[in-house]
Formats: C-alpha cells, sequence, structure tokens
C-alpha cells in the first residue's frame, strides 16, 4: 500500500465530521470539514478551545476515525481503516510531537527516538544508527544516553522532534509544540521547524497563540467544528540567531 | 516489531524495576523452590532406595523367609494378631527349605538384636547390631572381608565363639591395634574375633558398620532369639530367573510343615527387593503426584500477585501504551509486550526458585541423612510452568493495555 499518486496532496478530508456522544447528547466536534494541504505546505490551525481543533488533529493524525467523510493521508484513503492498519499509518506517515513531549520517562533519549523504528520492524543496528543520525540533526548528539529528566524542555522537544522525524513522515504533526516552553526556548523549537520546512518537510501545527501561528506559511481557523477562514500568508521572519 | 525487541522491551522493564519485580514473582519463587527441594529430595531417595537400600537390606536375587513380613499394608488389629499367632521359625525349617529347593541356591539363617561389645583392654561399645547367621551369611549379604577372614561352616555347625566385626565396631574397640586374636566380651560372654568387614556406609544415616556376626549356633544365638529360633531365613539363588522357583519351592515345603490346608493363607512372609520397592514406589507415586498440586496452588497464588502487579504496571504506563500506539504500536504489539513481560518476570522467578530450592536440596543433603538428586527434568518443568503462569496471568492485564485508546491514553496523567 503506497501512495496511490506521488503527487496527491499530503492530506485531503472530504465532508470530514466527528460526533461524540456525552450521555443523551451529541456533541458534532467537527462538522463537514474540507482541507488540502500540499506537499511542504506550513499550516498552522488556530481556533479557541471547544473549536475542534484537538479533533481534527486526532483526525488528521490517525489516533481517531471520522464519524463520516472521508480522508486520505498522501494519497492513501485512510478513513474506514482499522486500528492495526492506522497503527502502519502513524508509523510509516506521522510524526507527532507534543505539547508535553511525550517521551518514555524511563527509557534514554536514543531510545525514545528509536521507538518509531522498533515498531517498523527495522534492525536494531539499523535503528541506532539512524537514530543517532536524528539526533545529531536536532543538535543533541552528546545528549543521546540521557533520560528525559536529565534534560531541559527545549531538549526534550527536540528528542520528541527527532522522534517524529526518524521514520521520514511525510507529514510532521505538532499539537501546541512550544506550550509548555519559555519563549527563547520556543523561538529555537520554531526555528528547527521553519528549517525543517526549508528542508521540504510537510508541517501542521496544532496552536491557538498567534505568534506561533505567525511563522506558518498559511492558517486555518476552526471556530464550532468548521473551517471559518483559510488565509495564505507572508512570514514573520526567524530572527537571525 | 520483531520478536526480539519485544523481549529487550520487556527485559529494560523488569531491571528498571528490579525490587517491584522481584515481588511480583515470590510467590512463583516459593513454589518453585519447594517444588525442586521436595521432589530432588524423593528422587534422591528413590535412586538410593533402588540402588543402595535394597541391595543392602535384601541383597542381589535374594529371597527373604520371616514369620512376618517386612512391609505391611494392612495394619488393621485382626491381621496384627494373626502375625503374632504365627509359629516361629527354626532352625529346623532352614534344613527342611534347603534339602526342598530345586533350583540351585544357598541359604542361610540369620537372627539379629542389640548389644554391648567389651574389648578386652576395657573399652565399651553400645548399641552394636548383634547378628547370628550362617557361615553363608557372608556371601548372601556380600559381606566383604578387610582382614582377617570369616567364620567357616564347621565352626558354625560346631557353634565356635568367634566373631567377626563390623568396620566401626572394629576402628571404636580397636583404633589402631590390630583385633585380629583378640577377645571381644559381646554381653560378658567371650568371643575371639578372627575377621573385620570392609566399610558399607550408612543407610539413612544409620551406620551399617556398627555390628558383630557370630556363628549362629554359638552363644550369640542367646543373645539373638530363643532356642531353636532365627528371624529370617535367607535364600540366595543363583539365577535371578530361578527366584520365582525358590519361591514357590519354599512357599511349599512351608505350607507342608505347618499342615496348612489349601483355603488357609500363609502364615509366613517371603520378601524380595522387589518388595520393599513396590512399596517405595507407592509412596513415592503418592507424594509425586500429591506435592505437585500444592505446588500447583502456589503457583495459582504466584500467578494471580503476578497479575495484579502487572495490572496496577499496566494502569501507571496508560500513557506510555499511549505514546507507544501513536507512535505505530499496533494493539497486538503492547499485547506481546505486556505478555512477554509477564512471561519473563514470572520465568525469571521459576529459575530463581529453581536455583534456590537445589541449593535447599543440598542443604539438606548435607546436613541431614536424606538423600537428594536434582533431577533435570524437573527443573525444566518447573521453568515451562513458571512460564505458563506468566503467561495465563499476564492475559487479561495485556489485553487491558491493548485496548487503551491512544487518544485518552495519552491524556492520563
Amino acid at each position: 500500500m503506497t501512495p496511490a499518486d506521488g503527487h496527491a496532496p499530503v492530506i485531503r478530508t472530504a465532508n470530514l465530521t466527528k460526533d461524540y456522544r456525552l450521555g443523551i447528547e451529541t456533541v458534532h466536534a467537527l462538522r463537514t470539514v474540507d482541507l488540502i494541504v500540499e506537499r511542504n505546505e506550513y499550516v498552522a490551525v488556530m481556533g479557541p478551545s471547544g473549536s475542534g481543533k484537538s479533533t481534527l488533529m486526532n483526525l488528521i493524525g490517525c489516533l481517531d476515525t471520522p464519524t463520516a467523510g472521508e480522508y486520505w493521508l498522501a494519497g492513501e484513503r485512510v478513513s474506514g481503516l482499522d486500528d492495526d492498519a492506522l497503527a502502519r499509518i502513524r508509523n510509516r506517515y506521522i510524526g507527532f510531537v507534543f505539547q508535553t513531549f511525550n517521551l518514555l520517562p524511563r527509557a534514554t533519549a536514543l531510545h525514545n527516538v528509536e521507538l518509531p523504528l522498533i515498531y517498523g520492524g527495522l534492525g536494531s543496528r539499523e535503528r541506532r544508527r539512524r537514530a543517532e543520525e536524528m539526533m545529531a540533526r536536532v543538535g543533541l548528539a552528546d545528549r543521546m544516553d540521557h533520560r528525559p529528566s536529565e534534560l531541559s524542555g527545549g531538549q526534550r522537544q527536540r528528542v520528541a522532534v527527532a522522534r517524529a522525524l526518524v521514520n521520514a513522515p511525510s507529514l510532521l504533526l505538532a499539537d501546541e509544540p512550544t506550550g509548555n516552553l519559555d519563549s527563547h526556548t520556543s523561538a529555537e523549537i520554531m526555528a528547527l521547524f521553519g528549517e525543517l520546512h526549508a528542508q521540504g518537510q510537510t508541517i501542521m501545527i496544532v496552536t491557538h497563540e498567534r505568534d506561533i501561528a505567525a511563522h506558518a506559511h498559511r492558517v486555518v481557523t476552526l471556530r464550532d467544528g468548521i473551517i471559518e477562514t483559510d488565509v495564505r500568508q507572508t512570514v514573520v521572519q526567524t530572527a537571525p540567531a | 516489531m520483531r520478536n526480539l525487541d519485544g523481549l529487550y522491551l520487556a527485559f529494560s522493564q523488569i531491571r528498571s524495576e528490579k525490587l517491584k519485580s522481584f515481588f511480583a514473582v515470590i510467590g512463583v519463587i516459593i513454589g518453585v523452590m519447594f517444588l525442586i527441594a521436595v521432589v530432588s529430595i524423593i528422587e534422591g531417595v528413590n535412586r538410593y532406595i533402588e540402588e543402595d537400600f535394597s541391595q543392602a537390606i535384601f541383597g542381589i536375587n535374594t529371597l527373604t523367609l520371616q514369620r512376618r513380613p517386612e512391609i505391611s499394608f494392612e495394619s488393621s488389629p485382626d491381621s496384627w494378631r494373626e502375625i503374632l499367632r504365627r509359629p516361629l521359625l527354626r532352625f529346623a525349617d532352614a534344613q527342611a527349605v534347603r534339602e526342598k529347593l530345586t533350583v540351585p541356591a544357598t541359604v542361610a539363617v540369620s537372627s539379629g538384636g542389640q548389644g554391648r561389645l567389651l574389648s578386652d583392654h576395657g573399652i565399651e561399645v553400645e548399641n552394636v547390631r548383634l547378628t547370628g547367621a550362617s557361615a553363608e551369611i557372608f556371601f548372601i549379604r556380600n559381606y566383604r572381608i578387610a582382614t582377617g577372614r570369616a567364620f567357616t561352616a564347621p565352626e558354625d555347625r560346631t557353634g565356635v565363639p568367634v566373631v567377626v566385626l563390623g568396620f566401626d565396631a572394629a576402628q571404636r574397640l580397636f583404633g589402631q591395634l590390630d583385633p585380629i586374636g583378640r577377645i571381644v566380651k559381646v554381653n560378658n560372654i567371650p568371643f575371639r574375633v578372627v575377621g573385620v568387614l570392609e566399610k558399607q556406609g550408612s543407610l539413612f544415616g544409620m551406620s551399617m558398620d556398627n555390628l558383630a556376626v557370630a556363628p549362629a549356633r554359638s552363644a550369640m544365638s542367646r543373645l539373638v532369639a530363643p532356642h531353636g529360633v532365627v528371624d529370617n531365613i535367607l535364600i540366595r539363588t543363583e539365577q535371578t530367573a530361578d527366584m520365582d522357583q525358590a519361591r514357590m519351592d519354599i512357599e511349599a515345603t512351608m505350607r507342608t510343615r505347618h499342615r496348612l490346608r489349601p483355603t488357609q493363607r500363609n502364615d509366613f512372609a517371603i520378601d524380595t527387593a522387589d518388595e520393599t520397592l513396590a512399596f517405595w514406589n507407592r509412596i513415592s507415586r503418592v507424594l509425586l503426584i500429591a506435592f505437585p498440586m500444592l505446588v500447583a496452588i502456589a503457583l495459582v497464588v504466584g500467578g494471580i500477585v503476578i497479575m495484579n502487579i502487572m495490572l496496577v504496571s499496566v494502569i501507571e504506563r496508560t500513557r506510555e501504551v499511549g505514546i507507544r500506539k501513536a507512535l505505530g504500536a499496533r494493539s497486538r504489539d503492547i499485547h506481546l509486550q505486556v505478555l512477554v513481560e509477564s512471561a519473563l518476570l514470572s520465568g525469571l522467578g521459576a529459575f530463581i526458585g529453581v536455583f534456590i530450592g537445589s541449593a535447599l536440596a543440598q542443604i539438606v543433603r548435607s546436613v541431614s541423612p536424606l538423600p537428594a538428586a536434582i533431577a533435570p527434568v524437573w527443573m525444566t518443568v518447573a521453568v515451562v510452568m513458571g512460564l505458563g503462569v506468566g503467561i495465563l496471568a499476564g492475559f487479561y492485564p495485556a489485553s487491558r493495555a491493548a485496548r487503551l485508546d491512544p487518544v485518552v491514553a495519552m491524556r492520563q496523567e
């Protein structure tokens, strides 16, 4: 199951809908969202809490399945796939970066970066080589054997970015990646994202911070489960270090 | 995910939680430890009985004719009364048996008692096993002479007061001195020492070498049995194949002598090593069935403990499971990881149990007369059981973990 078309958009949704049942009430978290994200786009998804951006992020990230509608990731139709198939999609096409880093606390930084490769079925030697390469790329070559608790917040998020990228995913999906970082470290991480984008990475950031969204080339704003605005913008230049 | 990675993940988890892992498997450790210890002792006794004991007590190709059986399965007062009413065996019975045997065999009489030896230089040894026997006893019992000689058939017939000492008895009475030709008083009756037996070792911790053997018709007979009476008549056939025929000959002879009608049961017993073996086999079979069942109960408890610890561990690691799933772990990868961890944990526990149990068996062997032989089969059985318990115990926690929804799981603190 390779992507059907090499030039297909990274994300294409049609009428993507998600309802939750809360007791007798049905909450329409997402209503008929149509979204296309092309290769090497840098998209920020914004919206107040309750707007459905977390739901959209979970659906885009294949962590959840839509109630209705269709979703193609890198040309492959993923709506309607079962859990195991979704796990494989997540493993191969999506790199996650979370607000709370979500590193395994007892594992070393290197092992954390290796995790997606373990589930990808890669041999241990190749795994190690790739993970080391990725750690070097995020500037943590000297921190491989540290545990998350021995790293600063910025370093932890860098480990998380390395882990997200180790499988060369089609999409880097970041959920409030700077939410737990101070402004200086946030700037560092955003600079790293900018660099990755410049190298051709497709990135989607879910955030409620305007100045974080300002780094993206396109801002999608959600309200009440519907896309309210979808604006392309000129990027504020990140101050050179 | 490759299988080896599952093993690696499980191992690193166990290593990072050493103390908790230890407490998780303590039930399995204790269960397996006792299994191995007890089974080792049973097997040890088994081997001992088969190899040493039955030979030492009964000897090769040897039938023992006596008034009551060595081992009785009946224990009712009636059967005891019946046994006590039985006629005593006499020298004349031995003579008759010898004459009526149709297969080549050696016949001896033997009676036993306890007494005290006093050497001619005043050293006394208590609780010596006294035996009054025919000269053939040395052959039948495989008594080998270390120094001097055995007494002879003519000496036996005429009741010459000579004695052959067991190795320990000789050592204690004479130490470095040469006992041959010295006079030993057995319960105040003087005997001349003509020989010393080779060391035979011990049986269940009792020395086999603290004995004195004198001719059955010598003054020894007064110390070990009433006049004309013998405890045992021993018949050793030349061929093993002849033992059944010998048994029939003996039975026929004795039934005639005791004037038993065909409807009456034998009022004597003919035992061979097989009877003791059969008796022991019954006991050991019961032990080998009953004990592992007790251990199985311990293992069930151990399994429940492991299951609880694994459940707690899975709940504690809810977030970790969510992360792993987000990164591409399938439900079955999570399931396998928990299962492997549980099995490995329990297997390691069983391994430790085998180790401690073997050590325990060794200690028992060295401080008590009980022999112990560690059976590799049981070690394997124990470890396999441990793995099985772990897999069973891990199943429920594993499926709980595997079912977790990654979104919900990652929200967990």
